[in-house]
């Protein structure tokens, strides 16, 4: 019989060291993870991927087209997302203190926060791909923005709580309309809280895949007109990585370097922005 | 002349102000309007399958294309057997970085270690289903399934689970890359959750002389139990949705099987491989209404999640 105290600490030393292995088993699959990234990638990053199109299967080429296309259907689907994100995060915050809208918004804006981005696709495929009838840029950008909305919503709010309310009550006094005080005063000191929120939604849509599957699809060719089917880096990885041919699997792999390290690089940049400018205040 | 001319900038002002707030509110409203749009879509779109199947549609595990036979069974077993599996393996181990994070580790490595788990959560998902096709599967069938069919496969009751075809591709390896990917969001949940308890209430505890593990166990736990459970139905939110790594790493084989190294199929993964190539009505129908009921699913989950950390948040004010 082991007396109570040994018992004890060595229920505790177990329970510690697991918690250690916990810790090392988290880091260790994002190690592998990022050394296979760079293993793989590495190599098939040459300077065809940033000046060729997409090739047929069997010749060389790049990934230019679908770089171009990603760029466009994040950046003009982050624009349609954050003005409506901000002006219901505003709402919620400044003006939601009574009433039934927004405590049942921030509940529905919760759980579009973690909704299955699949089921966008398929929404964003019923009410515009159907009724257009032809895949589009403009299909898969819609749903990149509403998958930004409900992001921004929620770093808005939580901004603009932090700011304190004396500053609202100072401007006030001064005789400050409202819009005024929370345009220009509340907003602004809360601007690099929201902006870091805007670099996490760009940083989410950028590997979204799932969405664009039913509403881009894909294009073998260099196009920049919305209105027609266009590539983009995630399908394009995940048509050519589950293919046979090697040239394309190479070429997916540098496709994912690509999305996994600007993903990333924005991650970090947003939480040391924000540091920052807490740090300051 | 003046006062005139003041009022009616007054006026304008609260016009303004009008107009600001009303703006802001239909913003509001856009997402309660987006949310109702989208279940109506749903259920639009999958109504020739309502008709045609009912509630068959549920139980059925035929799906054959050629013939317009569909049912749900199938991709709803595989979402939920992977989603669970993926917890059971998830649960633990956020508990664990959790409690270093909070508890253990050194003040200066407790902010980049937290950075990195939250850097897990950052991966897009493709990359998670091409590094699991490509390195993961090949590892995982020369090296543990082998020893799972040779050592636990021959085990009365839960055998059969785990014996089968050492192909690498299939539900157990569907589950393993699903719990990499909602490990992150659990533990940060937890981490959170824990932060929040009174160091009062631990210090006492401490002062009475428990070890950390007891502190964790008989204070911090039941003091954050509806936040981490909050947290774990967050992941489990997170897990039934996920596409793309589920895709490239489940099979798509549209067979019942018990065997968990046998390849299988989930509702988000049967999207994703065959909406696109969905050929007649009742077809596109039936991989609508496997979202609808995807999106029914998660939306039960993350509301009980939801409900539940705003327990947690609500005893916290009273606290205070």
């Amino acid at each position: 019989m082991i007396n109570l105290y040994t018992r004890r600490r060595i229920a505790n030393a177990t329970g510690l060291s697991v918690a250690v292995l916990a810790m090392g088993f988290g880091l260790f699959w994002l190690c592998w993870i990022l050394w296979t990234l760079l293993d793989h990638g590495l190599p098939a990053l040459t300077s065809a991927v940033f000046t060729k199109m997409t090739p047929p299967p069997g010749s060389t080429g790049g990934l230019l087209n679908a770089i171009f296309g990603s760029l466009m259907m994040t950046v003009i689907g982050t624009l349609i997302g954050t003005p409506i994100g901000i002006l219901a995060g505003t709402y919620l915050a400044e003006f939601g203190q009574r009433g039934w809208l927004a405590p049942v918004t921030r509940f529905i804006n919760d759980i579009l926060l973690s909704a299955p981005s699949i089921v966008i696709g398929l929404f964003v495929y019923e009410v515009y791909v159907v009724h257009v009838r032809h895949f589009s840029g403009w299909a898969g950008t819609i749903a990149l923005a509403i998958i930004v909305i409900p992001i921004v919503i929620r770093t808005t709010e939580n901004m603009l709580r932090l700011v304190p309310s004396t500053l609202r009550e100072a401007a006030a006094a001064l005789g400050a309309p409202q819009w005024k005080i929370i345009s220009f005063v509340t907003l602004r000191a809360a601007r690099a809280g929201i902006i870091t929120g805007i670099m996490l939604a760009i940083a989410r849509i950028s590997g979204e895949t799932a969405p664009l599957l039913f509403t881009a699809l894909n294009n073998q060719f260099w196009s920049d007109n919305m209105n027609q089917p266009m590539a983009n880096l995630p399908v394009v990885i995940f048509q050519f990585a589950m293919s046979p041919y090697t040239d394309w699997q190479n070429l997916a792999w540098a496709g994912a370097l690509l999305i996994t390290f600007s993903v990333l690089t924005l991650n970090i940049l947003a939480r040391v922005l924000f540091r920052q400018s807490a740090s300051t205040h | 002349m003046s006062m005139f001319s003041h009022e009616a900038r007054l006026k304008r002002q609260s016009i303004f102000d009008a107009l600001f707030r009303n703006l802001t509110r239909l913003a509001a409203f856009g997402v309660l309007a987006l949310l109702a749009a989208i279940l109506a879509s749903l259920v639009m779109g999958s109504m020739p399958a309502i008709h045609a199947f009912g509630f068959g549609f549920l139980t059925s595990s035929e799906w054959d294309p050629v013939n317009d036979k569909f049912g749900a069974l199938i991709p709803i077993v595989g979402t939920l057997i992977t989603s669970v599996i993926a917890l059971v393996i998830a649960i633990p181990v956020s508990f664990g970085i959790a409690l270093f994070l909070t508890e253990l580790s050194p003040r200066v490595l407790r902010r980049p270690l937290g950075v990195a788990i939250e850097l897990l959560a950052g991966i897009p998902s493709i990359i998670y289903g091409m590094w699991g096709l490509f390195v993961f599967a090949p590892l995982f069938a020369d090296h543990v399934e082998p020893w799972l069919n040779q050592h636990i496969g021959t085990l009365p009751y839960i055998g059969p689970f785990f014996s089968g075809p050492p192909m690498g591709i299939g539900i157990l390896t569907a589950s393993i890359i699903l719990a990499i990917m909602v490990i992150p969001f659990i533990a940060s949940v937890m981490r959170d959750v824990f932060d929040v308890v009174p160091t009062m209430l631990k210090e006492s505890a401490y002062g009475l002389g428990s070890t950390t593990w007891e502190v964790m166990l008989s204070i911090v736990l039941p003091y954050t139990k509806v936040g981490v459970a909050g947290g774990i139905m967050l992941g489990l939110g997170r897990a039934l949705g996920e596409t793309m790594a589920v895709t490239f790493v489940i099979g798509n084989s549209h067979e019942l099987t018990k065997s968990l190294l046998n390849p299988g199929n989930s509702i988000s993964s049967a999207l994703a491989n065959e909406f696109t190539e969905a050929f007649g009505e009742l077809y596109t129908a039936s991989l609508i209404e496997l979202g609808l009921i995807l999106f029914f699913i998660t939306f039960v989950v993350l509301s009980l999640a939801r409900y539940m950390l705003y327990k947690l948040g609500q005893r916290e004010g009273k606290a205070a």
